[in-house]
């Protein structure tokens, strides 16, 4: 099992993810797709630390985590609050800057 | 011998892991990228999370392993699915192109992208040093993050719980709604109801027919339409509701504009 087969799975998922953001349109299924960009990004650094035989990458890992998981709580409170303010979770609807 | 027959055992049990975890992790993704309602995509990606715990553990990254299953499917999911249940189920993606062509574009962007890294990445021959010597130095893999972690690592460890501290007082700011007229009471919303130009009184009850009456099913008017408000909203949004025969409508409206018969009799 080369760590290559591993690689080439992150890629597949970080492109699914990347089509997934510039696809939809609601607005916490594309924070979905950039949770499951960062879990592909996860998968290679965690791959990555096999491939050099230390355990740096699984630490780079374990802090992208801890960034992404501030990173859920703050914009899924964005996308509580736009949705209060004009009843829609859809990203087509936020156009303009105020009101 | 034996040792070249386990490490054969360790690659075909790691292989077979690969395979069905990866093979389900994708499956994962594209649910979620082609699931309509916004619920399923967030079930569809929870089931990729804990099959790229699986690939973690598979590579040795045990303690990333559990962390990723109770912080990324336990925790961060879960809030997902809060959020949904605030922002309502019925939320479901336009299918409205604000764009054109923008979603073909998408695709053939993804795939180029998909092409070149893979056709890069496949040519590189990784080595495979393999994680288990690192993983002994300090007796474990859990040890052995801790001693990088709270050594090396200390000063962007402190400063992550800076960061989570401003995230949560961040979220809480946010979600803060600040009341500025005094919270209607029952008289108030009663007055507000009559004053409104819609109906005051309790909508109507569900159809009754001889096999089924239940919530889900929407009444008939005289005229053989379906009244609409007689199903719950929130039945609507998901669309279950149960639909009803048109035969039977069209057999009430026919009565109902004077022609017609029940049972063979000719009306009067």
């Amino acid at each position: 099992m080369t760590p290559t087969y591993y690689i080439v799975l992150s890629v597949i998922l970080f492109t699914l993810g990347a089509v997934g953001v510039l696809v939809r349109r609601n607005a916490v299924v594309m924070f979905m797709c950039v949770e499951l960009m960062l879990n592909a990004a996860n998968l290679s650094l965690v791959t990555f630390s096999r491939v050099h035989g230390n355990l740096q990458g699984q630490v780079m890992a374990f802090f992208v985590m801890v960034v992404a998981a501030a990173e859920v709580v703050v914009g899924l409170a964005i996308i509580v609050t736009i949705f209060r303010s004009r009843r829609s979770a859809s990203v087509d609807e936020a156009s303009l800057l105020k009101f | 011998m034996p040792a070249i027959a386990l490490l054969s055992t360790i690659e075909t049990g790691e292989t077979i892991t690969f395979w069905i975890c990866g093979a389900l992790a994708v499956m994962g993704a594209l649910g979620m990228l082609l699931s309509r309602k916004a619920v399923h995509s967030a079930l569809w990606i929870a089931l990729t999370m804990i099959n790229l715990a699986c690939l973690y553990m598979a590579q040795g990254a045990i303690f990333l392993g559990m962390v990723q299953i109770i912080v990324y499917t336990g925790a961060v999911m879960m809030l997902f699915l809060f959020v949904l249940m605030l922002v309502g189920v019925d939320s479901s993606d336009s299918l409205v192109e604000t764009i054109k062509g923008q979603r073909l574009t998408a695709l053939l962007v993804g795939l180029a992208f998909a092409v070149m890294l893979v056709g890069v990445l496949g040519r590189i021959v990784f080595a495979d040093a393999g994680v288990d010597q690192a993983n002994a130095v300090y007796g474990g893999n859990v040890q052995g993050l801790a001693a990088l972690i709270f050594n090396r690592y200390l000063l962007a460890f402190e400063v992550t719980s800076a960061l989570l501290i401003t995230a949560a007082i961040g979220a809480m700011i946010l979600a803060f709604r600040e009341r500025f007229e005094p919270k209607l009471s029952q008289a108030d919303l009663s007055k507000e109801r009559f004053l409104a130009d819609e109906h005051p009184g309790a909508l109507p009850p569900p159809g009754g027919y001889a096999r089924h009456n239940a919530v889900d099913t929407p009444a008939l008017l005289p005229d053989g339409s379906l009244a609409e408000n007689s199903v719950p909203a929130s039945l609507k949004a998901r669309g279950s509701i149960r639909p009803i025969q048109t035969s039977l409508t069209n057999e009430v409206s026919q009565l109902a504009a004077g022609h017609g018969s029940i049972e063979g009799e000719e009306l009067l």
